[in-house]
């Protein structure tokens, strides 16, 4: 018997590329592509995004022309639950959420393979750029980085169990995305030449503050800016429209560039700092997992990241309460409360978390 | 992927074209495809079919044909009906009477006339799906100037009482329209002696094709216009007419009403083996909709603890075609309107599953059905974190 895949299909040229890999691979393929967001007019209207009826139909051909079984389900209940819900609290608390890698841990990586296991599948794939590996020795499951370093997803998945790890596959892993763009043009799919897409889904336009807003408008007050030492500089529009680190859009004219080096949601402060008040060595990070072992039982070196697109620097780890304390060898610049941070082995993700504190 | 057998139980969806019913459209696609209103004797030819077919299907309703009015489907025929009666009597009152479990043609229409100053009454159902007439009755008032009510509900299969809301309608003189989509070729209609001022119908739910319909609009009522250009229907419906589909809606809806009670009696039967098999194979299972009144190839159960969504895509792999809720566009499953109007919880009504019986259905698919569809309820609930509670539960 085949053994049975269901992969999720943005209608993007990933993964409609990995479905036919996978094909190829001998596996019995179902796309399915997840509606998570659909009553946003944003989303809707736009050209492409992920999950509109453009997506859709997209999907819905190339799963047509590869010959698959193609469906979509309804994730819209628990996407907004878990991912939605968590990005706008997190954004309240004066915190930076990544809402996709609370996607990946709980609807792309469980919800999802839920519903895919009731279809019968042995397995889910996605068309992320990362691979999953058994370590033969020691039995465990890997996740390594891709082959593309440009497009390595890794960062946004290290949130994947060894349950989850062992029911995943991942064909792009050694592919880059420019092999992956040929492949889809030599398969005549329509996707071949579809746009990266780069932003949030369900906030297309980049607004995260006006999503906010519109959502909860009584909750995003105007409030203070002060400087390092409590005075009051200025008037800010409300927390959520500010990150660590941000110079653009803080409409302060004090003589000098000034950052974002603090939020203190409780007082509705922002505050207000020199560049090198930016710059830290140390973090805490709770909600940790870990990969290639259960447990961190020393100080373990290794690079680290601390967002997405953060280059990943070298560290020590260290178990401390119920998460891991991370020290730079250099500072970092605007560590983020709310972001993830990521550890790695070489190529082997060893683990992250979410940052808890900057210390 | 390979395509097995095909178990196609989703007749209120759509029904395929009856072969002599293509037979009847062929000609008027390539031999005489002259424009009916053109002056011509060629053209002339075209005119006479659609008039034909205009006759059969007043014959088919109890109506004259020049009551009958070629549209391009259901949807047209009850946005047609509802805004061209709303425009056209806004100057009597703008209070509209619906129910809370109509097909969105009707709903969506409802709510964009409330965003233009009307005021809609959407009348609740009991949890068999019917509406309360005395409901109705009290919910009339002296700006009411139409009550719009399905025939016989998509979903579920329910029957309302038409001939009694007709009734209650022209003692007070109120417009009546029926969305009668689902009823036609199910169920005997009688515009007259139900008391109809307008009908929506459509001819691919009788084995007719796709693409066109009818709305019935009793001669004297006044309505407004919805497609606005040339003087086709008598100047009510402007657009070049749909030849070969009027034709074809002709053949469909004289040879569904011809055989209406032979066909409906064998599906009737071979429905009610299908439902009393599923209710004794599956336990936790609840019909909905009427038990006696209501569609004869309709069948709408609840599965306790499974979703539908995931119960449709087994199916499916199993070749067979059924539906659950409403199908949103883009294909995914938002839990059904109806299903809420009758009171299921919101779990639950997630767990339903429709399935409509027709000409194509056999004894074979209904042995096949009941073979397979009790065993992926089964495997479906084994993985259902509800009905794991549930059974710890009844341990306990």
């Amino acid at each position: 018997m085949k053994k049975k895949v269901v992969i999720g299909m943005s209608g993007g040229v990933d993964s409609s590329v990995a479905a036919y890999l996978l094909l190829q691979q001998g596996y019995d393929v179902i796309g399915i592509t997840m509606q998570i967001w659909p009553e946003n007019k944003a989303v809707e209207e736009r050209e492409g995004g992920c999950c509109s009826l453009t997506a859709v139909n997209d999907a819905r051909r190339v799963a047509d022309k590869l010959g698959i079984y193609y469906y979509v389900m309804n994730f819209k209940e628990v996407f907004e639950k878990k991912v939605i819900n968590y990005f706008v609290d997190e954004y309240l608390a004066g915190k930076t959420p990544n809402p996709c890698i609370a996607c990946n841990k709980h609807i792309k990586f469980d919800e999802f393979l839920k519903k895919a296991q009731m279809l019968g599948a042995d397995y889910i794939s996605t068309g992320h750029y990362a691979k999953v590996v058994k370590d033969e020795e020691t039995g465990r499951y890997l996740l390594l980085r891709s082959r593309d370093d440009r497009k390595d997803q890794t960062y946004a998945l290290y949130n994947l169990t060894q349950y989850q790890l062992s029911h995943t596959v991942m064909p792009l892993g050694d592919y880059t995305k420019d092999r992956i763009r040929e492949i889809a043009d030599e398969l005549g799919l329509i996707v071949a030449n579809k746009p990266d897409s780069e932003e949030i889904c369900f906030v297309p336009d980049n607004d995260y503050a006006g999503f906010i807003k519109e959502r909860v408008p009584d909750k995003v007050k105007p409030g203070n800016f002060v400087d390092v030492n409590g005075n009051v500089i200025g008037k800010h529009k409300g927390i959520v429209h500010y990150t660590i680190g941000q110079r653009k859009g803080l409409g302060l004219a004090l003589g000098k560039p000034v950052f974002v080096v603090d939020i203190i949601p409780e007082k509705n402060l922002v505050v207000i700092g020199d560049e090198k008040e930016v710059f830290k060595d140390t973090l805490y990070a709770e909600d940790i997992n870990l990969i290639p072992f259960d447990k961190l039982n020393g100080d373990l070196r290794v690079t680290a990241k601390i967002r997405y697109s953060a280059k990943e620097a070298p560290a020590t780890i260290s178990p401390y309460k119920n998460g891991v304390i991370v020290k730079f060898d250099t500072p970092q610049r605007a560590i983020t409360k709310g972001q993830s941070v990521v550890f790695y082995n070489g190529d082997v993700v060893v683990g992250g978390g979410i940052i808890k504190d900057v210390l | 992927m390979e395509q097995k057998r095909l178990i196609y139980m989703d007749h209120a969806a759509t029904t395929y074209t009856k072969p002599e019913v293509v037979e009847t459209m062929m000609p008027f696609f390539t031999e005489q495809f002259g424009n009916a209103s053109s002056v011509y004797t060629f053209g002339r030819k075209s005119k006479a079919a659609v008039e034909t077919a205009r006759e059969q299907v007043a014959k088919a309703i109890g109506a004259k044909s020049d009551e009958i009015y070629f549209v391009n489907g259901g949807s047209e025929a009850d946005n047609w009906a509802i805004k061209g009666i709303a425009w056209a009597h806004r100057d009597k009152g703008n209070h509209i009477i619906t129910t809370k479990i109509e097909h969105h043609a009707v709903l969506h229409v409802c709510e964009y006339l409330e965003n233009n100053g009307f005021e809609v009454t959407y009348l609740s159902v009991d949890e068999n799906g019917l509406i309360d007439l005395d409901e109705l009755k009290r919910a009339i008032t002296d700006k009411t100037i139409l009550i719009t009510i399905m025939f016989a509900n998509n979903e579920i299969g329910t029957i309302q009482p038409i001939a009694e809301i007709g009734k209650i309608a022209r003692e007070r003189g109120i417009i009546f329209h029926t969305d009668a989509v689902q009823a036609v070729g199910n169920v005997a209609i009688d515009v007259e002696k139900m008391n109809i001022d307008l009908l929506s119908l459509a001819g691919h739910k009788f084995y007719g094709p796709k693409g066109i319909g009818a709305l019935y609009i009793r001669k004297g009522i006044k309505i407004e216009n919805l497609i606005h250009g040339g003087g086709q229907e008598r100047r009510r419906r402007a657009g070049t007419e749909n030849l070969p589909g009027i034709v074809g809606l002709g053949k469909a809806i004289e040879m569904a009403t011809e055989n209406l009670e032979e066909h409906n009696e064998k599906i009737r039967k071979m429905r009610d083996r299908l439902l009393n098999g599923i209710m004794e194979k599956i336990p936790y299972t609840k019909l909905n909709g009427h038990p006696e009144k209501r569609l004869p190839g309709n069948i709408n159960v609840s599965f306790k603890f499974i979703e539908g969504e995931s119960l449709l895509l087994m199916l499916d792999q199993l070749g067979i075609c059924a539906s659950t809720g409403s199908a949103c566009s883009s294909g995914s499953l938002d839990p059904s309107h109806v299903l809420l109007a009758i009171g299921l919880p919101h779990e639950i009504a997630h767990g339903s599953l429709r399935l409509s019986l027709g000409d194509l259905t056999t004894e074979e698919d209904i042995d096949y059905v009941l073979e397979v569809l009790p065993k992926i309820v089964q495997r479906l609930r084994e993985m259902s974190p509800l009905y794991e509670d549930f059974i710890k539960k009844g341990e306990n």
